[in-house]
């Protein structure tokens, strides 16, 4: 039966990593700014898209 | 017709002075410009994010030339080093996703920039650049001539890089990782199966729930004893006394089960109280960091100003540097950092920074001018008398109000409630431990501190934070942005409002124009109005606005005497137009009103008056006051209002002129010694005496970054006629708090039945304490909600009505 202080001990252990895990991103200052990272991972491709669109606009121009 | 708007700003446009490119509109050359900018370096997605997300980039001629200073630089930079130098940047005008795209690419716009980091609620970008391609000056135009004029001010450059204090997210991870093991750790107690194994273990579970719910106590309520103690040495009974009590009699009581083997303990209960009271702590830190309110008048000076030293050159210096008998160069629209004599032979002033009138002053050669004032038009030179923390401004700003900023005078509900709560429960605790001693020692230890335990008031400390924190955010969203919650609970308690006139009751920004003499004709309006075209005076320019499109015209000369008028030919007609002195016309009551003269080949035609004009619902929000708010205009100008404005305002408001920004201090004062609870309700810095003394001061402003750091909170200007509105709401807040201390007093009683006969079983306290605290957030949460949707659907009625 001793088995459950092995077990606790482990869970105890993953705790503790996590909670000093979430210490260190708090830390890093990750947590700082909650709102633009929200809105930066939309912008990646927007260049190219636009780039597109315009070379389409040209297309459609040069059929008309 | 349709309105055209700019396609970059969003203004819109006079039909005339429309220009097209590309086929888009735009309201002038600045914003084609931004616009040509991101056409060629293929950023055009700036405008696909939102629409006219833009500003006209500002003229910021020699304006930045303090940043060649290394001294200065080095002060400003957050990091650096040969090749890289990174800077922090506040940036008023970020507003929207546009912005942070926009800024976050601005690498493709100079080769120099590294990268770019946008911190969006604070308004920050963070620049790294190479300053052997850019430098900060560079970089600073850089941003200027896209429309983000970044905001560089005193303040940044004393200020040291103060850090950012994250301790509450590190108290509640903790107090969260000892909670949720704790709970694992209790459950199979909390079923009481009298199982062989579960009483082999029952030791080692318990004394690892000890040893777990140390780090909450001894570190995440460490800020409570603290509260606490300094409480009671000031004599007074907060709410953080029970609180403080609460967990360590939860502790030792616990402690003591454990050790006696009586029971489980309260440890769950505890970390679990320690959390949520954390959890309510930080919505209260977050839902205000709009607007930093900790700025003083320095914020609103220049870092430098241009000396000119005895040899002639010009060099920047620091403010603080300034010494008497400098001479110092001011551009147009630069502040004047100190008071002294001025040199040059003309200056036209504008003071409306201080006291709030927006005329220009003139001003000759051997003057004194006052610090605070903008210079509008040519570079003048003047002579230092004092140094920057003499001046008038200085003066008027470390006038005794400004300095308690702690409002002592008033205890908020919280403290006020628990004036009563504290004894009461103390009393109740002692009482029951008195009784049962005599019947059982045991049970009287255990009653006293269960009762102690369970009444420990976090539902009573949360109701008040969440309640004010929603309200403050749901004010937030309708443009009112108050300085902290006891603001609202001052507010609730208003019972006379003063307004100020100009700038308040009044907007700056539009001003009814009428004429008055010989009519004009076409031809006329024609020449006048190609005659203002040239002038950059406010009126000229608000003339022009004012008058019809018309063609251009050819002016062959152009003449502007600063303070004066202008003198133009037009396609050989002579064009006069001004003051009644330039214009050498006699007119009665010329200073009642503001006037610009005109004059056509030397007949006199007549004159433009400039009325203030009153904001919209000015009326119908002094009427719907009237009727439970005494009523006063204060007014730093001459009376020449007073007939429209009795006229408009209900009776029995009352109408003070003249007075200035200490007179009008004074009056609050007087009113407040009468008792009443005074709302101030102004513009700016000259009102900022009266704003600090007032109960509640409330800046009005057209943009909301520019403000008086006395006030307690800040209106935006559209949403004037809303004050009514928010005073009511303010009022309702205080009736939800009230109700929450109901229901939470109603499990506490339900608690202390429990507790008093002895009962209290740590399953009972596990349920009960989160179950309470869970209740009154969100009862606060969907009343402060519901009420300001009562009044939504209340405007959407009368604008009904009104149409």
């Amino acid at each position: 039966m001793s088995v459950i202080y092995f077990l606790i001990s482990i869970s105890i252990v993953v705790a503790v990593f996590f909670l000093v895990a979430f210490i260190k991103a708090v830390q890093s200052g990750q947590y700082d700014d909650d709102y633009t990272p929200s809105v930066r991972m939309l912008f990646d491709d927007e260049i190219i898209n636009t780039t597109k669109n315009k070379n389409q606009l040209n297309i459609t121009e040069e059929k008309q | 017709m349709d309105t055209m708007h700019c396609y970059h700003c969003g203004l819109t446009i006079q039909d005339k002075d429309v220009l097209v490119f590309e086929e888009k509109e735009f309201c002038c050359n600045g914003c084609k410009t931004v616009y040509e900018i991101f056409r060629q370096n293929d950023l055009t997605c700036y405008y696909d994010f939102q629409a006219a997300p833009g500003a006209t980039p500002t003229d910021i001629n020699g304006k930045y030339d303090f940043l060649t200073d290394a001294t200065i630089v080095s002060k400003l930079l957050e990091f650096e080093e040969a090749s890289t130098h990174i800077v922090s940047l506040y940036l008023p005008h970020i507003h929207c996703s546009s912005c942070i795209w926009i800024l976050e690419n601005l690498h493709k716009l100079h080769p120099g920039i590294g990268s770019a980091q946008v911190n969006f609620p604070a308004k920050k970008v963070r620049i790294s650049f190479d300053p052997q391609q850019i430098s900060l000056k560079a970089l600073v135009e850089l941003l200027c001539s896209i429309g983000y004029e970044p905001y560089i001010s005193l303040e940044n450059y004393e200020g040291e890089k103060h850090k950012i204090d994250r301790s509450l997210i590190y108290k509640i991870g903790v107090a969260f990782f000892s909670f949720g093991n704790i709970m694992l750790l209790s459950f199979p107690e909390y079923f009481e199966v009298e199982e062989f194994w579960i009483n082999q273990y029952r030791g080692f579970f318990r004394w690892l729930i000890f040893f777990l719910s140390l780090p909450p106590l001894l570190y995440s309520a460490s800020g409570y004893y603290v509260s606490a103690w300094k409480s009671i040495r000031a004599k007074m009974l907060n709410i953080e006394i029970p609180i403080a009590l609460g967990i360590i009699v939860m502790f030792v009581r616990s402690t003591v089960d454990i050790v006696m083997d009586y029971g489980q303990g309260f440890f769950d209960s505890m970390c679990g109280l320690i959390f949520f009271m954390l959890l309510g702590k930080l919505f209260q830190q977050k839902t205000y960091n709009f607007l930093s309110f900790e700025r003083d008048y320095k914020s609103y000076f220049p870092i430098a100003v241009t000396k000119i030293s005895p040899n002639g050159t010009e060099e920047p210096v620091q403010v603080y540097a300034i010494e008497k008998g400098d001479r110092l160069l001011i551009r147009n629209q630069e502040l004047i950092p100190v008071d002294g004599i001025l040199i040059s032979e003309k200056a036209a002033i504008d003071y409306s920074f201080v006291t709030g009138e927006a005329v220009p002053i003139e001003k000759k050669s051997g003057d004194k001018i006052y610090a605070g004032g903008k210079q509008l038009g040519k570079v003048i030179e003047m002579e230092v008398l004092f140094s920057v923390s003499q001046s008038y401004l200085t003066q008027l700003w470390s006038n005794d109000v400004f300095q308690k900023k702690l409002h002592s005078k008033h205890k908020n509900i919280t403290d006020r409630i628990s004036h009563y709560f504290t004894p009461a429960l103390l009393l109740l605790a002692l009482v029951s431990f008195g009784y049962w001693i005599f019947l059982d020692t045991d049970t009287a230890f255990n009653v006293f501190t269960a009762i102690l335990i369970v009444a420990c008031p976090c539902a009573l400390a949360l109701t008040a934070p969440f309640t004010l924190g929603n309200v403050l955010r749901i004010l937030g969203r309708q443009q009112l942005y108050l300085k902290n919650a006891q603001v609202i609970e001052q507010m609730a308690q208003v019972d006379t409002i003063v307004f100020d006139k100009t700038g308040t009751i009044t907007t700056n920004k539009k001003t009814a124009i009428t004429y008055e003499g010989s009519p004009l004709d076409a031809h006329e309006l024609w020449l006048l109005k190609n005659t203002l075209r040239g002038s950059n005076h406010p009126l000229s320019r608000r003339l022009y606005e004012y008058l019809p499109a018309q063609e251009k015209a050819t002016v062959t000369h152009f003449e502007e005497v600063t303070g004066k008028g202008v003198f133009a030919t037009v396609e050989g007609h002579a064009v006069k137009l001004g003051s009644s002195q330039f214009l050498q016309h006699l007119s009665e009551n010329t200073h009642k009103k503001t006037k610009v003269h005109v004059e056509i080949d030397g007949v006199y035609k007549g004159s433009y008056v400039f009325n203030n004009q009153y904001r919209e619902g000015l009326e119908a929000l002094f009427e719907r006051l009237s009727a439970s708010y005494h009523l006063v205009v204060l007014s730093g100008d001459n009376d020449g209002e007073r007939k429209i404005l009795e006229k408009m305002l209900p009776a029995g408001t009352s109408l003070v002129f003249n007075q200035k920004p200490e007179a009008k201090l004074a009056y609050i004062e007087a009113l407040q010694q009468e008792g009443k609870n005074v709302m101030m309700v102004g513009d700016g810095l000259n009102d900022a005496g009266a704003l600090a003394q007032s109960n509640v001061g409330l800046s009005i402003s057209e943009n909301v970054n520019v403000f008086s750091p006395a006030c307690d909170g800040i209106l935006d200007a559209s949403q004037f006629s809303k004050i009514g509105y928010f005073l009511q709401y303010a009022r309702n807040a205080m009736k939800i708090i009230y109700m929450s201390f109901a229901i939470s007093l109603l499990y506490n009683v339900v608690g202390l039945t429990y507790a008093v006969t002895g009962n209290l079983l740590p399953i009972v306290a596990a349920i009960i304490m989160p179950l309470s605290t869970i209740t009154i957030v969100s009862f606060v949460t969907l009343m402060s909600n519901a009420y300001a949707r009562e009044r939504f659907f209340q405007t959407k009625k009368t604008v009904k009505n009104a149409a």
